[in-house]
């Protein structure tokens, strides 16, 4: 009997020690792992930069001497997306230790979170509204806004849709308008000669920068909008949408097309002078009407007091411009990146655009040099 | 010898003040600390429902339970607001009862085959594959759905959408499969072999044995499984989120998308809506719907198991 008691408690003593040994080993590997996953330490405030910034070289990637690293909080529009993208994959091929994200709340929530202050930079393809500034001005945001792009909001349909080859703006207002919710379901019912068959809408959603414009251009009320469409921020479902329905009508920015051209169509909008088509020259000369719109990034001020992001706005404005083209939208005048970049390194807060200034005004004559 | 005398000092533990001694205050802080467990889910249970409950009672003073049921159609978010829950409901019902087309017969056959004719060699190499399935995120499960079930249909059904309810409803099913299987099969294991044996001694096929004696047995434990099936159908969210689309539309044709309860929320919480407002709350308003819904599911399995459950001594 005493053997077994002796046993035992030699056995009590091993489990003590095993589970022991398994805790300390597993507190250690936790310390180690969250360790890691910590997030990126911010840049060093005392790195200064002398970089030789020249906005009329647009082609030379600024040069810095010193390392940079952090991060870089960029959220909003959809359509901005694929320029942002483009420009943070760019900038992050050279400096490795700068870490840029970029999310597509739709350009509402993308305000919102900027406005809230959890976002360096928000894409926007409509101009920041008098509730956002208000929003920002009560949590002391301050923001520089800068024009980036030309885009020209395009209406798709499927490939093998041979019938909606152009449409006018009342039609488009008749397809969109709130009143239209359950009421306007065939093709047929938008225009006599078109088949009798079922019409499936795609379109962003109520977030969408792309959804307030179109709603303001078409039907002219923002956000006034038929509710009974296929609703996303995210513009690749509705690509998809689209390509995977014969019957399917939806509307996005120009650069989803151009990387998908072979699975939409493009309608001609006829916006009073016969129906144009989007293409590069006519977003540029405005005859697309009424949906060539130009697309903004606004940059939080404090942010842009931080090397990693002051660079990246640089690189945007100057390196960016030829990725803005690749992407799929309309670079704008250059004297126009030239003047914004200038308002950037001055800081120059505020929007241009107010109940005076609307968004169709021309980009030369609204920014002026600071 | 000393073995055998009263419980050792230490195990008697060591006295402590006012009577209490190392033992039983070791006792007692080990009791407490599992009804403070229980309690935290418990608590968590009562605060959700309260929440739910709270917020649903605010959206019913702005919008009438009768538009609410009756409405046939649902756009909160936009100009001309509908609240009717009716094309959310409908498809969340429909893909559920898809799913269940899929996920019954084969999860049964499945669980018959195991239980009653598999050799152990096979039970052994199946069984785990299918907790694989089982263990699939389900948002794989949604690209499944899109990117590989949809073209095959599409190849059949050439109207079929991109985004449908057939492909979300079979995918769903799929993922339904392992529940009902495992569930099923140990309803069957759990039936005593004197039923099966008597049945034989009487001359009875296999085939007559699985059909007509051990699954009539335990039919109260399949019966359950279908009903824990049902209610994983109506609470997915990532397979409808991803595959049956977000156009909320009152069909039946599964080749067309429609957008789910749970696919709305998904929706509502992932944009940009400010607290308190209408459409904040019709989240909590929907999320009762599903809540109620499953809830009740659960009461009905747990009545159906207890009225039906055969003991066997």
């Amino acid at each position: 009997m005493q053997k077994t008691s002796i046993a035992n408690q030699q056995r009590a003593r091993m489990q003590l020690a095993v589970v022991g040994l398994t805790a300390t080993v597993l507190s250690l590997v936790a310390a180690a792992c969250g360790g890691g996953a910590k997030p990126i330490a911010t840049s060093t405030p005392t790195a200064t930069l002398t970089t030789p910034a020249t906005p009329t070289t647009p082609t030379a990637p600024t040069i810095t001497p010193v390392k940079l690293s952090g991060k870089v909080e960029i959220d909003g529009s959809s359509t901005v997306f694929p320029v942002t993208e483009a420009v943070a994959e760019e900038y992050q091929k050279l400096h490795r230790d700068v870490k840029v994200t970029v999310g597509i709340s739709g350009t509402g929530g993308g305000f919102k979170r900027f406005c809230s202050g959890e976002t360096d930079i928000s894409d926007a393809s409509r101009p920041i509204s008098a509730a956002e500034i208000e929003q920002c001005k009560k949590t002391g945001v301050e923001f520089v806004e800068i024009p980036v792009a030309y885009d020209g909001l395009s209406v798709m349909v499927n490939p093998s849709n041979t019938w909606a080859t152009s449409m006018t703006v009342a039609e488009l207002k008749k397809l969109w308008a709130p009143e239209a919710q359950g009421v306007i379901t065939r093709w047929i019912q938008v225009r006599p000669d078109w088949p009798d068959q079922p019409i499936n809408l795609y379109g962003p959603g109520t977030d969408s920068g792309t959804f307030d414009y179109f709603t303001e251009a078409i039907t002219g009320k923002a956000k006034a909008s038929r509710g009974d469409f296929t609703a996303s921020e995210d513009d690749n479902v509705l690509v998809q949408g689209i390509a995977g329905d014969r019957n399917a009508l939806g509307y996005f920015g120009y650069a989803y097309y151009i990387e998908n051209t072979g699975k939409l169509k493009l309608v001609a909008v006829d916006g009073g002078k016969g129906p144009v088509l989007p293409t590069e020259e006519t977003i540029l000369s405005n005859t697309y009407q009424p949906l060539s719109r130009p697309l903004f990034i606004y940059v939080k001020k404090q942010a842009a007091e931080r090397p990693e992001v002051k660079e990246f706005i640089r690189f945007y404005l100057t390196a960016g411009r030829p990725l803005i083209k690749q992407v799929g939208y309309i670079q704008i005048p250059s004297v126009v990146y030239d003047i914004a970049l200038q308002r950037f390194e001055k800081a120059v807060v505020g929007s241009v655009y107010g109940p005076n200034v609307p968004t169709s005004a021309k980009l030369e004559v609204i920014f002026k040099a600071p | 010898m000393r073995q055998s005398a009263a419980l050792s000092a230490r195990r008697r533990g060591r006295q402590l003040w006012f009577g209490l001694n190392t033992r039983s205050v070791a006792e007692g802080a080990v009791q407490n600390l599992l009804l403070l467990a229980s309690l935290v889910s418990i608590v968590t249970t009562v605060g959700i429902v309260a929440v739910l409950i709270f917020e649903t009672v605010e959206f019913f003073q702005e919008v009438s339970i009768l538009e609410f049921l009756t409405d046939r159609q649902w756009t909160p978010l936009f100009t001309q607001q509908h609240f009717g829950i009716a094309p959310l409901f409908t498809a969340t019902v429909l893909i559920a009862v898809g799913a269940m087309t899929v996920a019954l017969p084969i999860g049964l056959v499945t669980a018959i085959y195991l239980s009653e004719y598999a050799p152990d060699r096979l039970r052994s190499i199946v069984k785990p594959i299918l907790e694989v399935l089982a263990g699939i995120p389900t948002i794989v499960y949604g690209y499944f759905a899109l990117l590989f079930i949809t073209p095959i249909l599409r190849a059949i059904f050439p109207q079929m959408q991109t985004f449908n309810a057939a492909s979300a409803a079979i995918v769903m099913g799929i993922m339904i499969v392992p529940y009902i299987s495992s569930l099923s099969e140990e309803a069957m294991g759990a039936v005593p072999r004197s039923l099966r044996e008597a049945a034989y001694a009487l001359g009875s096929t296999k085939m007559e044995v699985a059909t007509r004696v051990v699954v009539p047995a335990a039919a109260s434990g399949i019966v359950a499984a279908f009903i824990l099936g049902v209610s994983r159908a109506i609470g997915e969210t990532m397979i409808v989120a991803i595959a049956a689309g977000q156009q909320a539309r009152l069909s039946f044709n599964p080749l067309q998308g429609m957008e789910t309860m749970t696919a709305y929320i998904v929706q509502v919480s992932l944009g940009d809506t400010p607290t308190g407002t209408i459409e904040f709350k019709t989240i909590f308003a929907v999320g009762m719907a599903l809540f109620l819904m499953t809830f009740l599911l659960n009461m009905a399995s747990r009545w159906l198991l207890r009225r039906f459950r055969e003991v066997y001594q």
